[in-house]
């Protein structure tokens, strides 16, 4: 059995582990980067970008994190996640880690009260899933490699993946519905 | 044409999650929201004046004058927060309008309204609520509240009622946990609270939402006592900016949250970080002056 890593510097990392163990997942809660030795795949939650961004630099996670993905590790990240994932992001702040090639914009939707919930199909996931964006980020640009899983009306893709590498602009890990950290576990 | 909802409970309570493990600072300026966001606040609570200033000069404490508010808010691009008085619904109204991320309808400012709370339900923006116990906590959570903070003791840099506070919440929780279901309506009745919720508080072992430690925090071992304590962040009202050096002290809360498990990084983080706030001592302020005491 596989051990998943979820990232505990901030956000809901707590809510990733959830879903997880109630799927039978080993988790482990990483908040220094040599705890992340004996994982097999690793999870950057929902949380502020920022504070990721800067605890990540902090801690020394950039290059060990950027190292797994480039060894195929399967590495997922949810909304700030996402961001941190991104190999560019339309603002200087923060710095992305540079490992998926997608460029995203944060806080896309507007303020948290143009923060929204809406019913879409993801593509060889689920058909109905009930999307949680909170201050959302979205993917404005997508490189060759990259697979586009769901997007919204307007054509912004909400959901990739490329390879090993998963990202969502919504939050999976609040929807009662395990589907996608199923999926993840299946890369 | 697919349905989008917005101003939900899960996408209100969302946010709040999304803050978890996470240090919220009180700023007066967009030069101050920079320095937190620059140190990793998760978000900037934008005020007039700091608890510890609202104390020291005394008067009526409103919301703050919505051009700061704007200005802070185009400063920085993490989460804007702003309090609201205690039963203010129009006040909370305005801050809305502003777009606001988070209202603290806030005992911090002096009571509109000495017997109800703001109908929080009526929002599309969250808003978070100070508590002293169980029952004050599941009180504001019926009212909509979509997070919680201890209420502590603002403008004081003493941690003291912050423990109390965050301890006799999870007191009550433990023994409700062991509580037998006959004694649940009984138990709803003394806290004022609905069953539903007591019995949702029991089965998940914890508030239903999430709980921010606040109210005297002023050094990183005190962000990580809450923290150890079953806080899920911590807000740091005038602890930062009534310090020595802020930049270097809110990085230092910021690292001592996440790792707030660890004493060496405690250690660490906490060398040469200046002077912090002076403080006065929750104990020597008369019952009449404690701003804990202002609401139920």
């Amino acid at each position: 059995m596989s051990v998943v890593g979820v990232l505990a510097l901030q956000g809901d990392f707590e809510e990733h582990t959830a879903v997880f163990e109630s799927l039978g997942a080993e988790c482990k809660q990483i908040r220094l980067p040599e705890q992340m030795n004996d994982i097999d795949r690793l999870v950057i939650p929902g949380g502020e970008s920022t504070t990721l961004s800067r605890l990540c630099s902090n801690y020394g996670f950039r290059d060990p994190i950027k190292t797994l993905a480039s060894s195929g590790m399967p590495i997922w990240g949810t909304c700030a996640g996402m961001i941190m994932l991104a190999d560019k992001i339309t603002e200087s702040d923060p710095i992305p880690l540079q490992i998926m090639d997608i460029e995203v914009q944060r806080n896309a939707f507007g303020r948290q009260i143009d923060s929204f919930e809406q019913i879409i199909p993801l593509q060889g996931i689920a058909e109905d899933f009930n999307c949680i964006f909170i201050r959302a980020p979205i993917v404005m640009e997508t490189g060759p490699a990259v697979n586009i899983i769901a997007e919204l009306d307007n054509g912004n893709p909400i959901a990739v993946q490329e390879g090993n590498l998963l990202a969502t602009s919504f939050h999976p890990e609040l929807s009662n519905d395990s589907r996608v950290h199923k999926y993840f576990l299946d890369l | 044409m697919v349905e989008t909802v917005t101003g939900t409970f899960t996408v209100k309570s969302g946010h709040a999650q999304m803050l978890k493990g996470g240090v919220i600072m009180d700023v007066v300026n967009p030069e101050q929201a920079e320095i937190a966001a620059e140190a990793g606040a998760v978000a900037v609570m934008a005020l007039e004046r700091v608890p510890a200033d609202i104390r020291a000069e005394g008067g009526v404490a409103r919301m703050t004058d919505p051009s700061i508010i704007l200005d802070i808010m185009k400063a920085v691009s993490i989460p804007v927060m702003a309090k609201c008085r205690i039963g203010h619904f129009v006040e909370a109204q305005v801050l809305e309008s502003l777009g606001i991320d988070y209202i603290d309808e806030s005992e911090v400012l002096t009571l509109a309204d000495e017997k109800h709370h703001v109908w929080k339900h009526d929002f599309k923006v969250p808003f978070v609520c100070g508590c002293r116990d169980l029952g004050e906590a599941l009180r504001r959570i019926s009212e909509g509240a979509a997070m919680i903070r201890t209420k502590g003791e603002a403008g004081t840099g003493d941690v003291v009622e912050a423990v109390r506070h965050m301890r006799t919440v999870q007191d009550n929780i433990r023994k409700l946990k062991n509580m037998p279901y006959d004694e649940l309506v009984v138990e709803a009745r003394d806290l004022g609270v609905s069953v539903d919720l007591l019995i949702q508080t029991k089965e998940e072992g914890r508030l239903p939402v999430v709980n921010f430690a606040a109210g005297g925090v002023a050094t990183p071992a005190d962000a990580a006592l809450m923290m150890q304590l079953g806080a899920d962040g911590v807000f740091v009202g005038s602890g930062i900016f009534k310090s020595g050096d802020p930049a270097t002290r809110a990085n230092a809360i910021v690292q001592a949250v996440t790792h707030y498990n660890d004493p060496k990084i405690i250690a660490e983080v906490s060398k040469d970080l200046g002077e912090a706030m002076v403080g006065i001592s929750a104990r020597s302020i008369p019952e009449n002056e404690l701003l804990a005491s202002r609401s139920k």
